[in-house]
């Protein structure tokens, strides 16, 4: 049992020990998102990306090559942030919340780093 | 430390699926940005293998797309379509929240409608504008 006084456990970076951290972060990937995911939308409206010539060609250029890397990061990351809060608010349970909010960051973390190995491999490829 | 009571037998809230809740505009606006964060996260699975079949080379991007041009293929691209531009609007929507205005039901009602209304308009426009292309 602790003799803090609440409102010293909750000064600070609180009872969550985490701070704003998590909510801040959110919100940064939700700003950045805005132009990326419009400017995604429109690419892949604007040229025919289900045609492979076509695709390679633009992911080659540098700047779309970054952007794209970018979008990933930045899209993968707000996802493993609200997903977890998903599970944090319905899965009741403890150690199944634990167990679930790993998984799914293992599984999104590993799909972004496909993502942008494979937007690199076209970039960098002959 | 929250206590759990010894007795489960205290009046719960009611569930909000079924006949004793009454939805409004503002919680089926927040359901559904829940709903559709949870379909982004989802669609990055086809995302990456979108990337990584164009990577790996034509025969295997021919898959891919032999796949994405199915009706059900394409059916959910447009749902995706939808899902990202909706999450987008109703994202600025909380961000704009954040500053601690907008707050009051007038607001609240007319930006959930306008947020409804810019999600579908911009939705038709991307894809008016990919089948004209």
């Amino acid at each position: 049992m602790s003799l803090r006084s609440p409102l010293s456990q909750a000064r600070g970076l609180g009872s969550a020990k985490e701070g704003v951290g998590h909510w801040w972060v959110q919100r940064l990937t939700a700003i950045a998102l805005i132009p990326l995911s419009l400017w995604f939308v429109i690419s892949v409206a604007r040229f025919p990306l289900l045609d492979h010539a076509t695709m390679v060609a633009w992911i080659k250029a540098p700047l779309v090559a970054v952007a794209l890397a970018m979008f990933f990061v930045a899209m993968i990351y707000h996802a493993t942030l609200g997903v977890q809060v998903v599970i944090e608010d319905y899965v009741g349970n403890e150690g199944t919340k634990l167990v679930s909010i790993v998984l799914v960051k293992f599984a999104l973390y590993a799909i972004a780093a496909a993502s942008v190995f494979a937007v690199l491999k076209i970039a960098f490829g002959a | 430390m929250s206590v759990k009571p010894a007795s489960s037998n205290r009046p719960l809230s009611p569930f909000m699926i079924g006949p004793y809740y009454r939805a409004q505009l503002t919680s089926m606006l927040s359901i559904t940005h829940r709903l559709t964060g949870l379909a982004l996260a989802f669609g990055t699975v086809f995302l990456a293998a979108w990337v990584t079949a164009a990577a790996a080379g034509p025969d295997a991007f021919a898959v891919f797309s032999g796949l994405a041009n199915t009706i059900v293929g394409k059916a959910l691209l447009l749902a995706y379509t939808w899902a990202m531009l909706y999450h987008l609007c109703n994202g600025i929507r909380h961000l704009f929240w954040d500053t601690g205005r907008g707050f009051d039901l007038k607001s609240a009602y007319a930006s959930g409608y306008a947020v409804i209304a810019a999600s579908l308009v911009l939705t038709a426009s991307v894809w008016a504008f990919a089948l004209l292309a």
